[in-house]
């Protein structure tokens, strides 16, 4: 269900429609087109934006500062952090051989594994948190296992990663099928025809071509896997300064009436997603410019 | 598998494809096989009647026909937006049109508090719309605006392409026709779009029905008026009655994988109406 998220280059076509008759609106139309769909803008993009620095900034900076550096703050990021370090390398080299496989190769149920691929995205989170509960939790189907051997996964570190794991899935390889698809695979053929290596192939080769969309997805990915919270919540047993991420750090401190300091957490994750999305506008402008370098190589 | 066993120049087939079905089994398929499996555990009649009990049902409710309600309304207003970014040019446009993603980079939970600061009774929202009668945070309401904030980009981002896409020819025909532009827009422009709207429409209605963060803090989680469906889920569990949150999970996966197959089905005839690959 990644359709929505799918790198696109942008490049901008309204001179092409403000400059014919034919296809544009009258003035009163276009005002009021601009006018309705800006400020649903404002209203529910932007506020909600700017609302998190301002309550965070509220009580001032001493205590934006003070509600950062508290060690349950600190250990909450470590924990943020630490979950995106195993889940986007892991999901990353799952998207490439699952990219390589189904772009470069005929196989029966291809349709249907993509298909499968994207299952994560129509899963609700907190569904993502039970089936680990069901699995590793206490009265699950390893839980009894696990527990004489002492070890903890769920409301431990090892069901964050594997609930982030979970709903960072199809962020890469969804990004890269579509791409690698539309590639063919005349060049790689072309490699491997003149003696590369299969490594050698997809280093100097495929990867050249697929690096915008693959950024896109890692940052798409690394996005989600800071922010996520609901799969987070059901299996973290919200154990301060242990098993809190950032969101849920979020959460315990706003359901704790201590408003300043859960929107300066809040913030952190605001400034994350700002320069998420900073990167994503760059990628694609990266990939619309070396787009246009192409098609101007293939004129010549 | 005789029909695909042609000479292959590239290398790494198997290990690639025997890697991606390995990981996708053991992180997805497996653990979600554990929801049915789990279910198991209760007779035909102990399932039925946890998921229709009426607190459970009204989660439905709530949930369903919220996430119809927002995913209409980001159809409308998405679309004017989309419209807006494609056809014309505005001071601040790249900004708007980058900070459209914002609901899929925003964590939840963060969007969740801010948006009930925004609509609480002394939010710069909340504080013009209470005298007026009109109580977002903590009602049905509030469910309905988180809805709208993480849908939004879903439509947005379908439409633009096919936007994008649309040649100029078609409408100047019409117009040279003499239709006019409401008539070109509403038979021209449209049918073309149809497809990619429903996609959009139901991307986000299929994201809104599985949402959590956003919503558990302005909804007020209030029994049979404000607990949405994946509140339920967890509430059973924090009662340690798994048996009953894997049944209402089944319920909710299985409206997924419908929504998953309509959905697929939708990209099919959007990239077969316009020539697009998704």
């Amino acid at each position: 269900m990644a359709g929505a998220t799918t790198f696109h280059i942008g490049i901008d076509h309204a001179h092409r429609f403000e400059s014919k008759a034919a296809t544009r609106e009258t003035p009163l139309v276009k005002w009021l087109i601009l006018g309705v769909s800006l400020t649903f803008f404002v209203v529910f993009l932007l506020m909600p934006l700017i609302a998190v620095f301002v309550e965070a900034f509220r009580k001032g900076w001493e205590t934006y500062i003070t509600a950062l550096v508290e060690p349950d703050a600190l250990s909450a990021i470590r924990l943020t952090l630490l979950a995106a370090v195993i889940s986007v390398p892991l999901n990353l080299v799952f998207g490439v051989c699952a990219a390589w496989a189904i772009a470069k190769f005929e196989f029966r149920g291809k349709q249907f594994l993509i298909t499968l691929i994207d299952l994560p995205f129509s899963v609700s989170p907190v569904i993502a948190g039970l089936v680990f509960v069901l699995l590793f939790g206490a009265q699950g189907w390893f839980g009894s296992w696990l527990s004489d051997k002492d070890i903890r996964i769920i409301f431990a570190v090892p069901g964050i990663v594997l609930a982030t794991v979970f709903v960072t899935f199809p962020f890469i390889a969804r990004e890269l099928i579509p791409l690698m698809q539309a590639q063919g695979r005349e060049e790689e053929e072309a490699a491997v025809v003149l003696g590369a290596r299969g490594l050698q192939t997809f280093w100097y080769v495929t990867l050249p071509n697929i690096k915008w969309g693959l950024m896109y997805g890692v940052i798409l990915c690394n996005a989600r896997a800071m922010g996520e919270f609901g799969a987070v919540s059901v299996v973290s047993g919200h154990i301060r300064g242990q098993t809190n991420t950032l969101p849920l750090h979020v959460e315990i401190l706003y359901n704790e009436y201590q408003f300043a300091a859960a929107f300066a957490a809040a913030s952190v994750l605001a400034v994350l997603a700002l320069v998420t999305l900073v990167i994503k506008t760059w990628v694609e402008n990266r990939a619309a410019q070396s787009h246009k370098d192409s098609t101007r190589d293939d004129a010549s | 598998m005789a029909a695909t066993k042609t000479f292959r120049v590239l290398p790494g087939f198997n290990i690639t494809l025997g890697f991606t079905l390995a990981y996708l089994s053991l992180i997805v398929l497996i653990p979600l096989s554990a929801v049915f499996l789990k279910t198991t555990s209760l007779s035909f009649a102990e399932y039925w009647h946890v998921v229709t009990a009426p607190r459970v049902v009204a989660t439905y409710k709530l949930s369903f026909g919220l996430s119809l309600v927002a995913a209409a309304i980001n159809s409308v207003f998405g679309l004017m937006l989309a419209w807006a970014l494609v056809r014309y040019s505005f001071p601040g446009k790249r900004l708007v049109d980058a900070l459209v993603d914002l609901p899929f980079a925003l964590p939840t939970a963060v969007a969740g508090i801010a948006l009930t600061a925004l609509y609480a009774k002394n939010g710069w929202i909340g504080q013009y719309l209470d005298p007026l009668g009109i109580q977002v945070a903590f009602k049905p309401l509030g469910i309905l605006v988180a809805l709208v904030f993480i849908g939004l980009p879903f439509v947005v981002r379908t439409v633009q392409p096919i936007l994008e896409d649309l040649d100029t020819e078609l409408e100047e025909a019409a117009t040279s026709l003499g239709a006019h532009r409401w008539q070109t827009f509403r038979h021209v422009i449209l049918p073309i779009l149809l497809p990619a709207l429903l996609t959009g429409f139901a991307l986000a209605f299929a994201r809104a029905v599985g949402e959590y963060g956003s919503v558990i803090f302005i909804a007020g989680n209030i029994p049979m008026v404000s607990e949405i469906t994946p509140l339920m889920i967890i509430t059973k569990l924090e009662q340690y009655d798994y048996a009953g949150a894997t049944a209402i999970a089944t319920v909710m996966l299985m409206l997924s994988f419908t929504l998953l197959l309509i959905i697929n089905g939708l990209q099919a005839w959007t990239s077969k109406r316009t020539g697009r690959d998704r």
